[in-house]
């Protein structure tokens, strides 16, 4: 078990190697950093100044290993645009976005997991053709335009919900939450099922896919002819069955959300990272670029490493299986 | 005398399970399809009647129709299935789930697909015996592992909570039996239960199957294609042909001297261990297709021995001294008679 964690860890490094150093190449090929700092007016002692300070007359090697040195610290310098340090941006940026990352996701569980078990266990249902038709709207709009639409119905409509921003936030320490206050639960709503509806109709899907596949297998059958009764067969033997390829698809997803709230953010002016990370593109800011970037794919190993430790609670075969390639 | 062979050798009162004119159809878009037709046979308690056939034959489809799982669109069109006296063909799905595991154990072909592969075989066995039985979780846990014993897996205290990858085959097997067997049902299903096991290990699932049989009172319908199985397990042999009882009887009688010409030639089929044989022995032809059933008996393309009446009536199953066979040729009105030359001795 901690031989698989180490090992995965260990695989995780080149990841992140590659990562910052694409990261990296932004700074030398995405502009010129010496003369965005510099700005009109100049002498050339101040320009050799500046590239001796910033380090750019150290080879590429030299550069790129007192990158990742101050990246491991969480050092990623200031923002050309704000002047601030980068680090202390996406920190104050971070809650925002986890804390819609975290509704999407739990939405689209918590909907789409029964939802897949229903469709799947009562295929000729109207219901079941209704909510298939539904996620067929979930997979094909673009997010940009289940936002707008959102906004347009309760926003513009009926009035009942902000169409932009967090509302009020609670500061508990560094992390500001839009859990505590009614205004912040109300801003969370179209975001979160915006951003969640791609993920809820696709995990739906995905369940559904695997309850009818696991239905047509011998176990199920046989228990059947054990006489179990079908909650038994149907949420005992046969969801847990599905579980694996959903929790492998429910990790990547929630990857997806956290990197992509790009579009929801910026639709609904979330002041979360992904519309930081907008507003650094449009001007060049290539360390909050670079920082988010490393965060992003940090991130999805980290996820993908506590999914392959779920697998290993789910499914007793892997359990053995490693453990007896990681005894030799 | 009454007629004795199509009735079951055990002893006890009635039967434990009747079959009666059983009618098993498929619809599918181009018409619909008889599976099972017109499938008669009776087992005593303690009874093993043997199930034997070419695949597609409708044995195992006979297994399911009884249990009540057959696959969907397949459905009971007419007849009708009585266990100990009681319908059980026409129950709704809740009363009949009652019936399965308790008063019905299955026993499924493939041991390596038929457990399932997240649960411990411990739970498994508790989860059954819970669902029928009124135990506590320690007294399931106590018989749980009293079965792995019985049916034969070594250290079974231990192996309660073992997954079942970590069984082979075999052992796989004989988890199956005691999860078939623990809720103490009269009756067994059991299909192809040694098809997909090693020839070695065969032999000694069809000894558990047969002494815990025995030890339990418990009645058994033994579907498989293994002649050998058959001769050494079973009391009486269905044979079965395009979803028919094409011969039934005690099974020295139908094995050694077969009285249909389908059983005829299945027997002959076999190759001899004890003489060398330049040819296999075969029957022409192929079974029909469930589309393609021919009018009268359904044998009567491939019939070495057909005359005209089977190709145009049906026949029903006739008492031929010491079996009963659908044919046609064991009916004293018809023109041809059975000709001696089936007595292989």
């Amino acid at each position: 078990m901690l031989a698989f964690v180490i090992s995965r860890i260990l695989q995780a490094i080149p990841v992140m190697l590659a990562v910052a150093l694409i990261s990296f190449a932004m700074f030398a090929y995405v502009g010129d950093p010496v003369s965005i700092m510099l700005g009109q007016d100049f002498t050339e002692a101040q320009r050799t100044q500046l590239i001796h300070d910033l380090g750019l007359d150290q080879s590429f090697l030299m550069q790129f290993a007192t990158f990742i040195g101050n990246a491991v610290q969480g050092n990623f310098g200031l923002s050309y645009r704000l002047s601030r340090p980068v680090a202390e941006l996406i920190a104050e940026r971070a809650p925002a976005t986890l804390e819609l990352a975290f509704c999407a996701a739990a939405l689209a569980m918590l909907i789409g997991v029964p939802m897949g078990v229903y469709t799947g266990l009562y295929r000729n249902s109207w219901l079941s053709r209704a909510f298939l038709t539904f996620s067929l709207v979930g997979v094909s709009l673009p997010t940009f335009l289940i936002g707008i639409l959102l906004i347009l119905i309760f926003s513009v409509w009926l009035g009942w919900l902000p169409s932009f921003g967090r509302g009020e936030v609670v500061q508990l320490g560094w992390w500001s939450t839009g859990f505590l206050t009614w205004s912040g639960i109300k801003a969370l709503i179209l975001p979160s099922v915006t951003l969640g509806m791609f993920q809820l109709t696709l995990i739906m899907r995905l369940v559904r896919a695997e309850m009818l596949e696991v239905l047509r297998t011998d176990y199920i059958k046989f228990a059947r002819a054990r006489g179990l009764g079908n909650r038994a067969v149907h949420f005992g033997h046969a969801l847990k069955n599905t579980l694996v390829p959903v929790i492998t698809i429910a990790g990547l997803q929630l990857g997806g959300i956290i990197a992509f709230a790009i579009v929801t953010e910026t639709v609904f002016q979330w002041p979360g990272m992904g519309l930081l990370f907008i507003q650094s593109v449009s001007a060049a800011d290539i360390p909050v670029m670079a920082a988010y970037l490393m965060l992003i794919a940090l991130i999805f190993v980290t996820i993908n490493l506590v999914v392959d430790l779920l697998y290993y609670l789910v499914d007793p075969r892997l359990r053995i299986g490693r453990g007896a390639a990681g005894g030799h | 005398m009454m007629q004795v062979q199509d009735r079951p050798l055990g002893r006890g009162p009635g039967p434990i399970l009747e079959v009666r004119d059983l009618r098993v159809e498929f619809p599918t878009r181009r018409g619909v399809l008889t599976a099972l037709d017109g499938v008669s046979f009776d087992i005593a308690p303690g009874e093993v009647l043997g199930v034997v056939g070419e695949s597609g034959a409708g044995k195992s489809m006979t297994g399911a129709a009884i249990i009540g799982l057959l696959e969907p669109p397949g459905r009971i069109a007419g007849g009708e299935i009585r266990l100990n006296g009681r319908r059980i063909d026409n129950l709704p799905y809740e009363p009949m789930r009652r019936i399965r595991g308790r008063e019905i154990g299955a026993i499924f072909q493939d041991p390596l697909t038929t457990l399932n592969p997240l649960y411990t075989v411990g739970r498994q066995l508790i989860e059954t015996m819970q669902t029928h039985l009124d135990l506590s979780d320690r007294e399931a846990r106590q018989r749980a592992i009293g079965w792995l014993e019985m049916v034969g897996i070594p250290a079974a205290a231990q192996r309660v909570d073992s997954y079942p990858h970590e069984f082979s085959g075999g052992m796989r097997q004989r988890v199956v039996i005691a999860l078939a067997l623990c809720a103490e049902p009269k009756l067994i299903v059991a299909d192809e239960p040694t098809t997909a096991l090693d020839v070695s290990i065969q032999a000694q699932i069809i000894a558990l199957l047969k002494r815990l049989a025995r030890e339990k009172g418990t009645a058994m319908m033994l579907v498989t294609h293994d002649m050998g199985v058959i001769a050494e397990t079973a009391d009486r042999v269905a044979v079965m042909y395009a979803g028919r009882v094409a011969e039934i009887g005690p099974v020295r009688d139908v094995v050694k001297a077969p009285k249909h010409p389908y059983t005829d030639g299945l027997m002959a089929s076999i190759p001899p261990l004890d003489r060398k044989v330049h040819h296999l022995a075969g029957i022409e032809g192929a079974m029909p297709r469930l589309s393609a059933i021919p009018r009268g008996c359904a044998f009567n393309p491939r019939c070495p021995h057909v005359f005209d009446r089977c190709r145009v009536e049906r026949p029903e199953l006739l008492d031929t001294g010491t079996t009963r066979a659908a044919c046609w040729l064991y009916d004293p009105a018809s023109e041809k008679q059975a000709p001696e030359l089936f007595r292989h001795a």
